[in-house]
């Protein structure tokens, strides 16, 4: 096979559905070719023999860099799968689905895939699907940090248990996600198909212009507010001082910044390019064939905790007109 | 890995992606990427001198970065630049602070 194997994370507060909706979708064709890993002992009956059990080990990369966080076991599972199919020990496989622990945080499985050395070789973050328990979910927006953080790192959300809840309360939460996170699709369980779920977070980095053109805030707690934000640039944005204040700024903050994703104008660049990252993680920018809507301007959606808007605004600008003049000096041939 | 000093890893820091179909990148030929480490380089020593920091590149493999009293720090990613970065000076660069941001907007 050419390439790296695409990873789908599949991740959901507790008794969000995750492994009903895992089923469902393992059932269809499209996902006929897919190796599973669960981190919590599922109730899916797989069998076939490429369910394996990944645990919490954490470990700490030289240097103590949070973006290098390795779950050790997750690694070392995906790993063996690789080796094995290489063998033809196990049935051949084209995408892997990980099924995380309800109240795992999805950066560092995310990142394990991305930072580990061997693991960049042979797999690539495809996406990420959260489950939303339609009953459930409006309390636990207010009171857990992980609900929000799974949240803000889909590229789809999948509410669940829809025909439970009130349709008042159903769309009240609609509006809440897309504040939260104005980036990521929302589709109920029963719509959501194979094809969905295995959609790449690339296919969809549109979606910027579409979710908000300006400010609109989803404030949760007054304590510490999770609240997304649109920036807009017109001018054309230098690459480089991007990459070292988007770098920097995740560097100091990327605990607290839970999603960027948008599209750039960069200078001598024709057509517009995609960036998206889920805390300090940084997936490769994407080349897109053409503008979204015609209009040539970057937008980049952040979700952040209790971070400033006006500041990263006035710090990303900084930056961008610091880069242009230290290239313009001539100090670079 | 260099085939002459035996340094592991490379640089593969999202900014400096390899080219590959559909990925954007500044790495398409050798020239491409030499310009672009340059532009980042003198990008970041001007960051970086706002608290008397110069980094420099060593055989295109990894980054040293040295303090106005001959610490020095060598690492393989410009993902640990500030983090590196932060520990050198003593405080960390953060790029939301207004003082930091003043300084960014005096660069010139």
């Amino acid at each position: 096979m050419s390439g790296p194997t695409p990873v789908h994370l599949l991740t959901g507060f507790l008794g969000s559905g995750k492994t009903t909706l895992l089923r469902r979708m393992l059932a269809d064709p499209a996902m006929a070719g897919a190796a599973v890993l669960v981190n919590e002992f599922g109730e899916i009956g797989l069998d076939h023999e490429l369910l394996e059990r990944v645990d919490d080990t954490v470990v700490l990369l030289k240097s103590g860099c949070l973006c290098c966080t390795v779950r050790g076991e997750l690694a070392e599972a995906l790993l063996t799968l690789h080796s094995r199919r290489a063998r033809g020990e196990v049935p051949f496989f084209d995408r892997v689905a990980i099924e995380t622990t309800g109240m795992a945080d999805p950066y560092p499985a995310l990142s394990t895939i991305r930072s580990h050395p061997v693991l960049r070789s042979h797999y690539r973050n495809a996406g990420v699907v959260t489950t939303v328990d339609a009953v459930n979910a409006p309390g636990l927006l207010d009171t857990r940090l992980e609900a929000l953080r799974q949240i803000g790192a889909a590229d789809l959300l999948v509410l669940t248990k829809t025909d439970l809840a009130p349709p008042g309360r159903v769309a009240d939460l609609v509006a809440r996600l897309a504040a939260v996170n104005p980036s990521a699709r929302v589709l109920t369980a029963p719509e959501a198909t194979a094809e969905d779920f295995l959609a790449e977070a690339g296919d969809t980095p549109a979606a910027p212009a579409d979710a908000l053109p300006h400010h609109r805030d989803g404030n949760f707690r007054a304590e510490t507010p999770v609240t997304s934000f649109s920036l807009e640039i017109e001018e054309p944005v230098d690459w480089t001082g991007f990459g070292l204040w988007l770098t920097m700024l995740l560097d100091r903050h990327g605990e607290n910044v839970f999603r960027v994703k948008g599209i750039l104008n960069l200078q001598d660049e024709e057509r517009p390019v995609a960036v998206h990252g889920v805390q300090r993680l940084v997936h490769s920018p994407v080349h897109l064939e053409r503008w979204p809507d015609g209009r040539r301007a970057s937008r980049l959606v952040f979700i952040v905790h209790g971070l400033d808007h006006a500041r990263i605004e006035a710090s990303f600008r900084a930056f961008d007109a610091m880069s242009r003049r230290v290239t313009a000096r001539g100090s670079v041939a | 890995m260099c085939s002459l000093c035996g340094v592991l890893g490379c640089d593969d820091h999202w900014t400096s992606a390899v080219a590959r179909p559909g990925v954007y990148t500044r790495n398409t030929d050798r020239i491409a990427r030499r310009r672009e480490a340059a532009r980042r380089l003198a990008v970041a020593n001007a960051l970086l001198s706002t608290r008397r920091l110069r980094l420099s590149e060593w055989q295109g493999q990894s980054y040293v970065l040295a303090s106005p009293t001959g610490n020095t720090q060598v690492f393989d990613a410009l993902s640990h630049l500030w983090s590196e970065a932060g520990a050198l000076a003593g405080r960390p660069f953060d790029p939301l602070d207004p003082e930091f941001i003043a300084s960014v907007e005096a660069i010139r």
